[in-house]
């Protein structure tokens, strides 16, 4: 790739950072403002008395009687070491984010795996079939999908997965959470066990990107392969397959780059919604959780995690788009 | 205006978009004139019928308290119409604002704005407006509309200010600059008209986006608060039942897919009428 090209990667991972922190600071900070933990033991029979509300409070980090100021620089003192704080009930968040980042990542790595592979297939396929019936069942399918919340889509596939067991008589598909609670069936068996978990929230967040891809492929599929260096390459003695993979996908793939970047913050939101839904314990769940229960520190803590996701998405679609286009490494 | 007949020629010819376009208007008039044809008001409990599936009396059932789902899928829709098409025109216009200025005046307003939206764009929107949503818990909706356009015009921004940068360029511009004429003139008569295809476009498309975004936070309680309804709070409510009562469920969920589906092929077939010659046009 060249040191030019290093030099720009390590320039935007710097700007990265300096973005994670700011948007989490903001994060903190709105949450702090807006949010009152304090409101969950005033409404407690038998009261609470204030003192050991201000206790409790002060134990975590999160007393509205501290200036906002002041909390935030503890907090913020305590992420550059590593450490996130304490939950609202007293716990480490460290160890409970440990569990449940591998849950979020085994829904988004797959999802968007499965999205990003089966969108740029469909698209290409639409695009080499184009106003076929195949590639209008396909725009249709699109468009369906696009406009379809996950909540909604998610009950949906719930309701298939109920009707689609009844008639083959035996539970083949679950969905609820990500295994069996005291499986015993063997390393094999358990492996089973989770993929039978997985197949729905997985369709539930990645049907949307799919389609989604899909679209923007075949439009960037449709342009090279109206191309004149396309006919050029057909012209020296490549076979249409020869060109087709070797000039015109790869160039397809170039602008796809952005929309990854961009189709990756809607993912993170639908792994949310999908994560919920499923009852899978990740980091979106516990996002859901924190706001409800009034928790500033969770709420910071998945909303880091988020930015640091989103970030990393846009930094591996620079990579991967200087990777695909000559001219950006030899630009920057 | 001979231009805008020949976009709405076009527009006459896309059979989807048409479509689209005559769905919207049949979900308007459901929305607000169903509840008159409706024997029962949003709020009416009939203790006679309690989770009866649609019938005659109650065209989309009762739910678990014998309220009349019809009446109140209407009364989402209302809400859900209202708030998206609300989004739309003030979320474009923070955009058009944001991005002409950075684009027009450069230097320190340019270097500032673009790095709020860069900020902001950090942050799922979602998100942002999840954490602020306990403030306006209890208070009117209209707070939820300030919120989420607050949040949802990073992108169209990025897009303005491009245009600008381009714009700023032509004779026209330079013209009325040298003229002495206001900055604020500028903008408001040279660089925004000259992008208006674009800014209805996208408004268009920011109000299928900004009823999604509602009807999500509305899903989990961070949106439209009770006593009022929206598509989301309903959904939201019938989701347990889905798989016993489908009807709690189901034509919530249908009205606010196809809702939003008829107003991206609206939005798909103004591109193509406004601007045949998009880049954009074969995708989406």
């Amino acid at each position: 790739m060249g040191w030019a090209m290093a030099g720009y990667l390590i320039k935007r991972l710097a700007m990265s950072l300096l973005l994670v922190f700011l948007a989490t600071s903001l994060a903190y900070v709105l949450a702090s403002v807006t949010m009152k933990p304090r409101d969950n033991y005033l409404a407690r029979n038998p009261p609470v008395p204030t003192s050991s509300i201000d206790g409790i409070l002060n134990a975590v980090n999160q007393n509205d009687k501290t200036p906002v100021a002041k909390r935030y620089v503890t907090w913020i003192n305590g992420v550059l070491h590593g450490n996130f704080g304490k939950t609202l009930t007293g716990q480490s968040i460290n160890e409970e984010m440990g569990r449940r980042i591998g849950v979020s990542l085994r829904l988004l790595i797959l999802g968007s795996i499965v999205g990003a592979v089966f969108g740029v297939l469909l698209g290409v396929w639409g695009a080499l079939k184009q106003y076929k019936p195949s590639d209008r069942i396909a725009t249709i399918f699109s468009f369906v999908m696009l406009a379809t919340p996950v909540f909604v889509l998610a009950t949906v596939l719930k309701y298939g997965a109920v009707q689609f067991n009844d008639v083959i008589g035996f539970k083949l598909i679950f969905f609820t959470g990500e295994v069996t609670p005291g499986l015993q069936t063997g390393t094999w068996g358990t492996l089973v066990n989770r993929f039978q978990h997985i197949i729905l929230p997985t369709l539930a967040i990645s049907l949307g990107e799919i389609a989604l891809y899909s679209r923007y492929q075949r439009s960037a599929m449709l342009d090279v392969l109206g191309s004149d260096y396309l006919r050029t390459a057909q012209a020296k003695g490549l076979t249409r397959r020869q060109t087709f993979y070797k000039h015109g996908l790869r160039t397809a793939l170039i602008p796809m780059t952005v929309w990854f970047a961009f189709a990756f913050g809607t993912l993170v939101v639908g792994a949310t919604f999908t994560e919920k839904i499923f009852s899978w314990q990740g980091m979106g769940a516990w996002f859901i959780d924190s706001i409800s229960a009034q928790d500033i520190n969770v709420a910071a803590a998945t909303t880091l995690f988020t930015a640091v996701l989103i970030l990393f998405s846009t930094f591996l679609a620079d990579a991967m788009r200087g990777f695909l286009d000559p001219r950006v490494r030899g630009n920057q | 205006m001979s231009r805008w007949r020949l976009v709405w020629r076009r527009f006459k010819r896309n059979k989807s978009a048409i479509f689209g376009l005559v769905v919207i208007a049949a979900l308007f008039i459901a929305a607000f004139l169903g509840p008159l044809v409706s024997k029962y008001s949003y709020d009416y409990i009939d203790a006679n019928a309690f989770l009866k599936p649609p019938s005659p009396k109650h065209w989309f059932g009762t739910s678990q308290i014998g309220q009349d789902v019809f009446a109140q899928t209407m009364r989402g829709l209302q809400k859900s119409l209202i708030i998206g098409f609300l989004v739309g025109i003030i979320s474009t216009g923070l955009a058009a604002i944001v991005g002409a200025t950075a684009g027009y005046f450069g230097g320190v307003i340019e270097r500032f704005n673009l790095f709020v939206i860069s900020l902001l764009l950090v942050l799922p929107d979602f998100l942002i407006i999840a954490i602020v949503s306990p403030r306006i818990r209890g208070q009117s909706w209209l707070w939820l509309v300030i919120l989420i356009s607050l949040f949802s015009w990073m992108l169209t921004s990025m897009v303005v200010y491009n245009l600008t940068l381009s714009l700023k360029q032509r004779e026209f511009v330079t013209a009325a600059r040298f003229m002495g004429v206001r900055p604020f003139t500028v903008i408001t008569r040279h660089i925004l008209p000259n992008m208006a295809s674009f800014l209805i476009i996208d408004t268009t498309l920011t109000v299928g986006g900004a009823i999604l975004l509602e009807s999500g936070l509305s899903y989990f309680g961070f949106g439209v608060q009770p006593p009022d309804i929206s598509l989301g709070t309903l959904i939201a409510a019938g989701t347990g039942s889905a798989l016993t009562y489908v009807w709690l469920f189901a034509f919530a969920g249908s009205i606010l897919t196809i809702l939003v589906l008829a107003v991206s092929l609206v939005g798909d077939g103004l591109r193509d009428a406004i601007d045949p010659q998009s880049e954009a046009r074969a995708a989406l």
